[in-house]
C-alpha cells in the first residue's frame, strides 16, 4: 500500500490556496465545500494574484482566513457595493462576493439587485440554507412555508411571516446579469456541476460579460438540528422542491 | 487485467468526523474511527479495508475540510 502514496500517484489533494487554518464551520457544513471548489477554480484559472473576495456578515465572515488571495471584508450586506468601486478601480481583477441568505436576501438586498442591474461585472456567490446560521438558526427570508426555526417554532405562516424570498429568480429577470444559476453541493455529482458554474461566474467577471449570481443550495445542520448526512437528505427533499437547481439565465456573448 | 488501486490519507487533525465521505463512498470501506478522537474531540475517519479502494476521489470531493487526499495507481493482475 504505501507504495501507492507518492507524488507521482497523487490524484486528489486539498487545494493549496485553502491554507491549514482549521475551519470554524460545523461539521459537514457546505460553506466548506463551496471555499474549496473557489480556492480550486482560482488556482486552475491561474488568478492567484488577481483575484479579489469580499466577505460578507454571517458564517463566513471569517472566509478570509481560509483562501489565501485578497480579501475585503464588508458592512453586513454591502459587499455588491463594495465588490462594485473594487472592480471600477482594478477592471482587471476577479472581484466576487461570497454571501449567505440573511447577508444578501435580507438586510443586502438592495444593494444586491441594483449592484446586478447595474451589471457590474462581479460574480455573487450565494450560500442559500434558508436559515441565519451564525446567530443561531432564526428564521431568514429564505425560509421555506411551515419550515421551524428559532424565531417561528410552529413553523412558517404566510400570514404571519410572509413568503419566501426566491432572489435568483428575481436576478434572472434583470438586465445587466449574464448568468444566474442555482447549483448545490451535496453529492458528487452536484459538486462538479456547482464547480463549473463558479467558474463561469468567475470568467464573466474577469472578461467583464455583466453580473453572475451563483446561488448554492446548503445545509445548516446546526440550525437545522440534523446530523450532516441528514441535513443533506432534508435538502434534496424539500429544497428542492421550491429552490429548483439549474441555470436560469444565460447570455451567449 | 489492469486494475485501479488506490488509497486515501486523512489529516486526521483537521477531520470534523461529519461522516459525509463515509456515505459517499461507493464501495463503503470508510469508517469513524472506534472511540478515538482528534486533539479538538471529533471522532476522525479511516479506510476499514484499504484493500479494495479504487481511488475513485469520491470522499475527497465532498469533505468540506479537504483534510482527504487520494492516490490511485494501476496495477496489473
Amino acid at each position: 500500500m504505501e507504495n501507492i502514496v507518492s507524488p507521482e500517484n497523487l490524484v486528489y489533494q486539498k487545494p493549496t490556496l485553502l491554507n491549514d487554518t482549521d475551519m470554524h464551520y460545523c461539521p459537514g457544513c457546505s460553506h466548506g465545500v463551496v471555499h474549496k471548489l473557489i480556492a480550486e477554480v482560482i488556482e486552475e484559472m491561474g488568478m492567484e494574484e488577481k483575484a479579489i473576495g469580499v466577505s460578507p456578515v454571517g458564517c463566513a465572515v471569517f472566509a478570509y482566513k481560509y483562501i489565501d488571495i485578497d480579501w475585503q471584508e464588508a458592512a453586513h450586506g454591502r459587499a455588491p457595493a463594495i465588490a462594485t468601486a473594487i472592480k471600477r478601480l482594478w477592471p482587471d481583477r476577479l472581484v466576487f462576493t461570497y454571501q449567505g441568505d440573511g447577508d444578501l436576501a435580507c438586510i443586502g438586498t438592495a444593494e444586491t439587485i441594483h449592484a446586478l442591474n447595474r451589471g457590474e461585472n462581479i460574480a455573487i456567490i450565494f450560500i442559500n440554507n434558508a436559515i441565519y446560521g451564525m446567530t443561531g438558526g432564526q428564521m431568514a427570508p429564505t425560509t421555506l412555508m411551515g419550515m421551524k426555526t428559532a424565531t417561528c417554532p410552529y413553523g412558517r405562516q404566510a400570514d404571519l411571516h410572509g413568503y419566501p424570498l426566491k432572489i435568483t429568480e428575481l436576478a434572472a429577470q434583470l438586465e445587466g446579469t449574464c448568468y444566474v444559476t442555482r447549483q448545490s453541493v451535496h453529492s458528487v455529482a452536484a459538486i462538479r456541476k456547482a464547480k463549473r458554474a463558479i467558474r463561469q461566474a468567475f470568467e464573466n467577471s474577469v472578461n467583464r460579460r455583466g453580473s453572475s449570481l451563483v446561488e448554492i443550495v446548503s445545509t445548516c445542520s446546526s440550525g437545522w438540528k440534523k446530523t450532516p448526512v441528514e441535513a443533506n437528505a432534508w435538502m434534496e427533499e424539500h429544497m428542492f422542491d421550491f429552490y429548483h437547481v439549474g441555470d436560469l439565465k444565460t447570455v451567449e456573448s | 487485467m489492469a486494475k485501479m488501486k488506490g488509497t486515501i490519507v486523512v489529516n486526521t487533525e483537521r477531520c470534523k468526523g461529519c461522516s459525509l465521505c463515509v456515505v459517499a463512498c461507493p464501495l463503503d470501506i470508510i469508517a469513524l474511527a472506534d472511540k478515538r478522537v482528534n486533539r479538538r474531540g471529533y471522532r476522525y475517519v479511516e479506510q476499514t479495508n484499504p484493500e479494495a479502494c479504487t481511488g475513485c476521489t469520491s470522499c475527497a470531493i465532498v469533505c468540506p475540510d479537504g483534510c482527504i487526499t487520494v492516490y490511485r495507481k494501476r496495477v496489473e493482475s
